[in-house]
């Protein structure tokens, strides 16, 4: 059984909204998808959207930490957005502070940094 | 605290055998969390600890069970989970629960994370007789 996530695009961004509790294989479906569709589609920025998302664990924010990393490789920029309070607080207290990946609360705030020049959106 | 449950608050036994089983058994505490009325955070602190137990338990303990219950004392409740698995063991205990180290090829950050997200936490292992982690969240 492989499930895997849909990538939406538009324009040059994609967009991948995670709206149930993932198993494992689906994650590593996920990271293998992006990649593969930032180069096929010569995309620009990708957003990843966990709001629906009650928890993150550590596999999943390694994930959303290699997407970052593996979309920059790629000469493209990744946002996740609207991380819950108490999933963030959970994070950190885990002892994942998800230093380079990029966040807004929001999906517009994400697209809007996305938008930025590279310097002023990248931390 | 070998034996959190408490007399006619039986745990539920979920098996720990393939990764697919973690969503059923983070589903399974997240029920219990609920139902304990344990404040979002701490329920989502709790759900979370238990992914990772669960994690290693398959990972490094090459599966086994997690039981998982309500339990009470002292006039509290709370919500327990016992990971079991009869695997290699940690040999060394506090190196393992060191942030950042790992045996296996993960962030290090399962049994010490987990132990910062709960209540009550206790590790029993030794080399070759399995590992069992024992965490509570109790209700504030």
């Amino acid at each position: 059984m492989s499930e895997r996530l849909p990538i939406l695009r538009i324009g040059d961004i994609l967009l991948v909204s995670v709206q149930f509790d993932l198993e494992d294989q689906m994650v590593l479906n996920l990271q293998e998808d992006l990649a593969n569709e930032i180069v096929a589609k010569s995309a620009r920025g990708v957003v990843i959207d966990i709001s629906a998302l009650e928890i993150v664990d550590s596999f999943v924010g390694r994930m959303l930490a290699t997407v970052a990393a593996i979309s920059r490789v790629l000469d493209a920029r990744t946002v996740v957005v609207g991380m819950r309070p108490a999933v963030a607080i959970t994070l950190v207290e885990l002892g994942l502070s998800l230093g380079g990946v990029s966040t807004a609360l929001d999906l517009e705030k994400g697209l809007a940094k996305l938008r930025q020049p590279t310097s002023s959106a990248l931390r | 605290m070998t034996a959190p449950w408490t007399a006619g608050e039986d745990p539920q036994v979920h098996p720990i055998a393939r990764s697919g089983d973690l969503v059923h058994i983070r589903q399974a505490i997240r029920t219990l969390s609920q139902e304990c009325r344990l404040s979002l955070v701490d329920q989502t602190k709790m759900i979370t600890a238990a992914s990772e137990l669960a994690r290693n338990t398959l990972i490094y303990g090459g599966g086994g069970t997690v039981s998982s219950g309500l339990v009470s004392a002292n006039g509290k409740r709370g919500v327990a989970a016992v990971f079991e698995d009869s695997g290699p063991g940690i040999a060394d205990v506090e190196q393992a629960m060191t942030d950042g180290w790992t045996s296996g090829g993960g962030l290090g950050l399962g049994l010490s994370g987990a132990r910062r997200l709960v209540d009550d936490f206790q590790l029993v292992t030794a080399p070759g007789e399995g590992t069992t982690v024992t965490i509570i969240k109790w209700v504030r």
